[in-house]
Parts: structure tokens; sequence; C-alpha cells
């Protein structure tokens, strides 16, 4: 800004008294500093309730989850606090129940997030084509993300009822009716698959979709007029274009299925639903953390499952970042 | 950098707004630490209102006795905050107890978790000895409630005594007795009897049909009828050599190995739909499982069951409640004499013959509403006299903290038993492992 300096100016005072010039000047420093201070710290000043806020509700619960991780501690007492160190994750660790609550929980994150990412890739596809009530559609493939998880579990619950569940009832007429689905180790990871798949499919073909309409036109274009059908345009423009969008995808539902718990706690409920089954078959990690807090009570167990999860997140994303360079270098 | 006097006025009005936003969002931050309380002191007029929490039924409201108090005192109003499972309702009261806030005036708590309250909270209830005679409750229930310093912090509500209910139509059917005096007779030695008169009625039984629903009620009661349960009187943990423990266990595993059982879990949706079947055939039944089953079997199996004395000479407890009141109420004084009229002897004959859940003031079933009780679903059953019956004969028992978690790992496992033929032994070394899992 070139005016600045005139207009600065303006207010200098005129010369001749040395003493009132040499006080306009320390007053003209300190002003310029305090300028310089506020153009410094003012941007910290506008994030910082975020960061009050975070620390409030996110970084304290997550580092005294931690000090309680290593100490003894029931519901009973929460004033009473025994030092055990690593103990408790020692005492997970050891637990089969907590292996079987993590090999569950990838289970049934595969057979979620893939069959789920995919059919969201296809719908977006097909939202992407010039349609009548485009909006409609959007909407629709939209609400059953707009329900709640409780109610949504709580429905399918009953659909997959074995006795007298919507399912069974239908399958009945070809002769498959009384599968227990809560029941099995497999059927009940299907059933629990089912509700996320119904849940996230349009949230993410959404997401798809807002991708594919930045892909430029011209590539459409371009393909088209060397006789790319629409199948390999999907494939060989759209595809590629997305690659970003899909690991972002990739790496939410990760997220989301590691913290999967409604639906496996109200599948069955009660207290079947908090330990994840009879034969805890459909237990997630979340709901194993839930059954040691809530149920049984002890403090410091389930802080080191919460602990555990963490670490668990964090060598998926630095196994899925080295994905992401091997196949970007690959790629180049 | 330059910049405009103007430019740098407006800024420093910004960083000014900026603070004061900062300022006000930490005070909301710290203001929501703040807790309101609910009920509160009197009003000016010396009103108050009293607040009751509590879970599944405890019949006040059936038996109208908010009411009933609200028209004794003008000046004192009663609320019923009810939770609909115990299960969620106690860890709520534990986090409510280790904060200090969010209590009611009076808290209900269950029999499988008193002890627990009693070895870790007792500090924080007011001492309802002072108030109520514990003399006038069957012998053990105010032991259970009764602190190592003496102070008594429940006042027992209901008691469970167990006896047995029976289909007569599918008795009669495989060809067994139907009347209540002759099954009792059959099953007088014990849960053997019990199990050979299964065997009997499987063999004329209609398809489909079974002779009890859960393997692991029956392990429940046997356990229920000793002294010596899953703890020994100093508190420390006994199941694994507790001879009743094996007893119910090894029952259990004959009537899973046998097929004497649907293998349904109580109270779950499956075992409601078989109840209104009517593919059962005995139910274990505590008092206020009468109630359950006339809700759930329905109107078309009106007089169809009956109720008898459970196998045996010792009769069971399962379940029952106490009141307590936290110290930390702003009306203590109010809150227990509101506790001492709920659980007085006309009261709680009142919530008997309101929903059935039976008293454990002795005083209670000396009066007609009691005494004379008669179910009309129950083939007119004499409920008062039966159960009033089997209250004398239940055994002081030792109960311990984990008693509820402990029953709830069996019971899964019996369950498996049934559903998926686990083999015993497969399935006790899964409930001990679950059972440390909870106690350790």
């Amino acid at each position: 800004m070139a005016t600045s300096t005139s207009t600065r100016d303006a207010y200098a005072p005129p010369p001749g008294d040395p003493q009132r010039e040499q006080r306009a000047a320390r007053r003209q420093l300190w002003r310029s500093r305090l300028w310089r201070f506020d153009d410094k710290a003012s941007p910290y000043a506008y994030i910082a309730p975020f960061f009050l806020v975070f620390a409030a509700f996110g970084l304290y619960p997550l580092i005294y989850t931690g000090w309680i991780a290593l100490h003894r501690v029931e519901m009973t007492g929460l004033d009473r606090m025994e030092w055990v160190g690593w103990g408790n994750f020692d005492r997970i660790l050891h637990d089969s129940e907590f292996w079987t609550a993590v090999s569950n929980t990838f289970l049934i994150g595969v057979i979620s997030t893939v069959p789920q990412l995919l059919v969201a890739l296809g719908l977006a596809h097909l939202l992407n084509y010039r349609l009548r009530a485009s909006t409609f559609w959007r909407t629709i493939i939209l609400t059953p993300y707009a329900t709640s998880v409780a109610s949504a579990a709580l429905v399918f619950a009953l659909v997959f009822r074995a006795d007298g569940g919507l399912l069974n009832w239908a399958l009945h007429f070809v002769g498959f009716g009384d599968t227990n689905w809560a029941n099995g180790h497999w059927t009940s990871k299907i059933a629990i698959s089912v509700i996320v798949i119904w849940r996230w499919t349009g949230y993410n073909a959404l997401i798809y979709l807002a991708a594919m309409q930045a892909v430029p036109n011209d590539l459409y274009e371009a393909a088209s007029l060397d006789g790319a059908s629409r199948w390999q345009q999907f494939r060989k423009v759209t595809i590629p274009s997305l690659r970003p969008t899909i690991l972002f995808t990739i790496v939410i539902s990760t997220i989301g299925s590691m913290q999967l718990f409604g639906e496996p706690l109200l599948l069955e409920g009660g207290a079947l639903g908090a330990t994840g089954g009879n034969e805890n078959q459909y237990e997630t990690l979340s709901v194993y953390l839930y059954n040691y807090g809530w149920n049984l009570g002890h403090l410091g167990p389930a802080a080191a499952v919460a602990w555990a999860m963490l670490a668990l997140l964090l060598i998926i994303a630095a196994v899925n970042w080295l994905i992401g360079r091997f196949t970007r270098t690959s790629a180049a | 950098m330059r910049i405009t006097r103007s430019v740098a006025g407006r800024r420093r009005r910004t960083a000014i707004v900026a603070t004061t936003g900062l300022t006000v969002s930490a005070l909301l931050l710290t203001a929501c630490s703040d807790s309101s309380d609910s009920g509160g002191g009197a009003d000016a007029d010396g009103n108050i209102t009293l607040t009751v929490a509590d879970f599944g039924q405890f019949g006040y409201k059936e038996a109208g006795l908010f009411e009933k108090y609200h028209e004794l005192n003008p000046k004192i109003t009663v609320k019923e905050d009810t939770t609909a499972e115990e299960k969620n309702y106690y860890p709520k009261l534990l986090q409510q107890l280790n904060s200090g806030s969010g209590l009611a005036d009076v808290q209900g708590i269950e029999v499988g978790r008193i002890k627990e309250i009693v070895d870790t909270k007792a500090d924080a209830f007011a001492d309802l000895g002072k108030v109520i005679d514990v003399d006038e409750w069957v012998s053990w229930k105010e032991k259970q409630a009764t602190a190592p310093s003496g102070a008594v912090i429940g006042a027992g509500t209901d008691i469970g005594p167990m006896s047995l209910c029976y289909n007569t139509e599918l008795f009669g059917k495989a060809g067994l007795p139907t009347d209540r005096a002759e099954v009792a007779k059959r099953t007088a030695g014990g849960w053997e009897d019990f199990l050979a008169l299964g065997e009997e009625f499987k063999k004329k039984a209609p398809k489909g049909t079974y002779f009890m629903d859960s393997a692991s009620a029956m392990f429940n009661a046997v356990v229920s009828s000793n002294a010596k349960q899953y703890y020994d009187e100093s508190g420390k943990p006994i199941y694994q050599d507790s001879p009743s423990v094996k007893q119910g266990w090894d029952l259990a595993a004959e009537a899973a190995s046998k097929k004497l059982t649907q293998g349904l879990a109580q109270f779950e949706d499956p075992w409601q739909a078989a109840l209104r079947k009517g593919t059962i055939a005995t139910v274990v039944c505590p008092a206020w499982m009468a109630g359950q089953i006339s809700t759930y079997a329905g109107d078309a199996n009106k007089g169809k069951w009956d109720i008898t004395t459970a196998p045996g000479a010792t009769a069971a407890n399962w379940g029952g409640s106490f009141l307590s009141v936290p110290k930390s109420g702003k009306n203590v004084d109010e809150a227990m004499k509101l506790v001492k009229w709920l659980t007085a002897p006309e009261q709680q004959a009142a919530v008997f013959k309101a929903i059935g859940v039976f008293p454990s003031n002795k005083g209670a079933y000396e009066l007609p509403d009691v005494k004379n009780a008669t179910l009309p679903y129950f083939n007119n059953a004499p409920i008062g006299q039966i159960y009033a019956a089997e209250a004398t004969s239940i055994p002081e028992a030792v109960i311990g903290p984990k008693d509820g978690v402990i029953k709830d790992s069996i019971s899964t496992q019996i369950n498996n038993m049934e559903q998926r033929g686990t083999s015993p032994d497969d399935a006790w070394d899964a409930a001990t492992k679950a059972i440390d899992k909870a106690i350790g």
C-alpha cells in the first residue's frame, strides 16, 4: 500500500521541539510495535477457540485416558487409583477376547467397506449422468445417512431376527427360513455389515459424485473422440482422477469401522449385545471397551483398549500412506 | 508491512472482539461444569418435590402410592424417574455417586448390586436404621444392606421367593399330574427329581414342546437355595469350588445333554414368543416371574398355568431391591420418611396386589391383600400363602459384590451348552475366564 506512508506522516508532529519530537518518536515506535504484535497475534486469537475446545474435550480426555490406562481404577471408586504401569495393557493383550474383537473389527470392516465403496462408486457414476430430478435422487440416497444409528440398528434387528424376522420370513419361500443370523459367526458379521452398508453408501456416493463433477469435461470429450466406451471412460478417466478421493473415503471408512459400536450392540440388545453375542462372535473393539468399562466396571483395561485402538488406527494410517506412496511412484 | 491507520483501527477492534469472544467461550467452558441439581429445597410455602430414581417395575405408580403420599402430606410431591433396564441404571448411579451430582432423593438398588454398594459407597448414604425397624423384615434381607459400621443403607422393597410355574395343559398331555400338591410331591426330593420328571415328560410330550425354558434358571435356583454360593464369609470368591455351583452346573449340563430345555435366554424376544406359543412346560418362578408369564403368554393361555412349591426342601431367593437415600440430597429427612412409608407393610401389600412383587416386610404377610391373594391366571393359585411359606425357608445367603456378573457369565455358557452343544468342559473354561476378568 503506497498511500500508507503519507497518511501516517500526516500525523507526525511538526519539527522544532526536540523533546516533543522524541516523545512522538517513542509513541510512534510503541504504536508500530503494537501494530506488529496485533498483526502477528490476532490470527492465533481467531483460531484459539477451536484449540481451547480441543484441549478441553479432545486432548485432556486423551491424556487422562492414558493416565487411567496405567492405573487400576474401578467404576465403584474413581477416587482410588492404584499404579499398575503396563499391567492393563499386558492384561488385554493376553486376553483372547481382545484378539477376537480385533479380528471381528477387521473382518466386519472389510466386508462392509469394500462392497460399500464399490456400490457408492457405481451409484455416483449413475448420478453423474444427465438425469431428470437429479437433486431428488441425490437427496434420496443420502436419507439413510440422516437416520440415527440406533433406529437403523433396531429396525435391522427386527429384519434379522431368528424367530419371526422379516428376512427369514422372505427366505422361507425359497426354503432357507431358519437362519439364526445373530448366532452364527459369519451370518452375524454379514448382518452388521448390511446395516453399515445401508447407512454409509449414499454418503460416500455423494463424495464421489462431487469429485466426479470436478473432472474436466475435455478429458471425456477427448476420450469419446478416441472411441472410448462409457465403461472405458469410467475405468481410464474417472477412476484415476478420483484416486485421492477414494483414498480419503477409505481412510474415513476405516476410522468408521474401527468405531463400530451401535450396530453390534443393538443387533441382539441386552446382555448379549454388550458382549457381542454368546461367543463374542460379533464383538467389535468398541463393544469390548464398553463391556470392560461399563458392564464390568474396570476402567483401567477399558482405557488401555482405547489406546490400543488409537495405536491400531495409526498403524493402519501408516500402511495406507505407504500403499499410497507406492502406487503413486509405480504410476509415475 | 505497512498499514493504514484506519485498517489498523479496524484490526484492533477485531482483536478486542476476538479476545472478548475467547473470554466468553472460556467462561462458557467453565460454566458447563456447574451442573444443575434436581429437586431442591423447599419453596416459599414449604412445598417440597422429592425425586425417586428406580428401574424396571417398582410398582409404586401402579399402586398409586405417590398420589396417596401427596394426599397425606400435601406439601410433598413425589416424582419418579424410571430406567427400564437395571443394567443401564446401575452404571449411571455409580457415575452420579462418583461425581456427587444428579442423584435423586431416593435411589433404588438391586440386590445383586447391594454388596458392592455396601463395600464401596456406604458413606454416601444415610443410615435408614434410625427410622426403620429392621426386625420387621425377613431376617436376611436387611443384613444385606447393612454396612460394617452398622448403618443400614437400604430399606428392603420386594423379595423373590422361588416356586415353580407349570403349564397344566402340557403336563396333562404328557401324562404327568396336574394338581399342584401332586406335582410338589413328585419333586419333593430336589432338582434331581425335577429332571427325572422332565424325562418322563419328554417321552409323551407333544412335538415341539420342552420341559423347561432354560437350564440357567434352574442353575440359579439350585445355587440360590444354598447359604454358600459364589463368595465365602470373608468376601473371597469361591465359585470354582462351591458345592452349590457344582451341583447346579452338573444339573444344567445334564438337562442340556438330555435336551429337556429349549435353551432360551430369559426375557429376550424368543423366550417371550415361546411363552406365547405355549411350548414350555415349566418356568422357575420367583414371585415377580408370574407377572412376566401372564404378560407374555397372554389371554389365550389364561387358566392353563399353575404354581407349586419349588423342588427340594429349601427355597431360593431371586431378585428384590432396596430403597436408599443419598446423603447429598437436600431433603434427606423427608426422603427417609418417604422410604419408611413406602416400605411399610400396607404399602408393600398394595404393591404386591398391583404388580405381584412379593413383600420383604414380614408384617405384610398377615394383611389380607397378601394372605388371601390368588392368581386367576394361574388357576387361582394361592400365591400369598405359597410365597410366604417359601420366604421363611430361604437360607441366609452370603452375597458377594459381583454375584450378578458371575451369574450372567455362567448363564451365557449354559446357554451355549443348550444351543450350540458346547461341551461342559469347554463351557466351564469359558465361564471361568469371563468371571475372572469380571472380578479382577
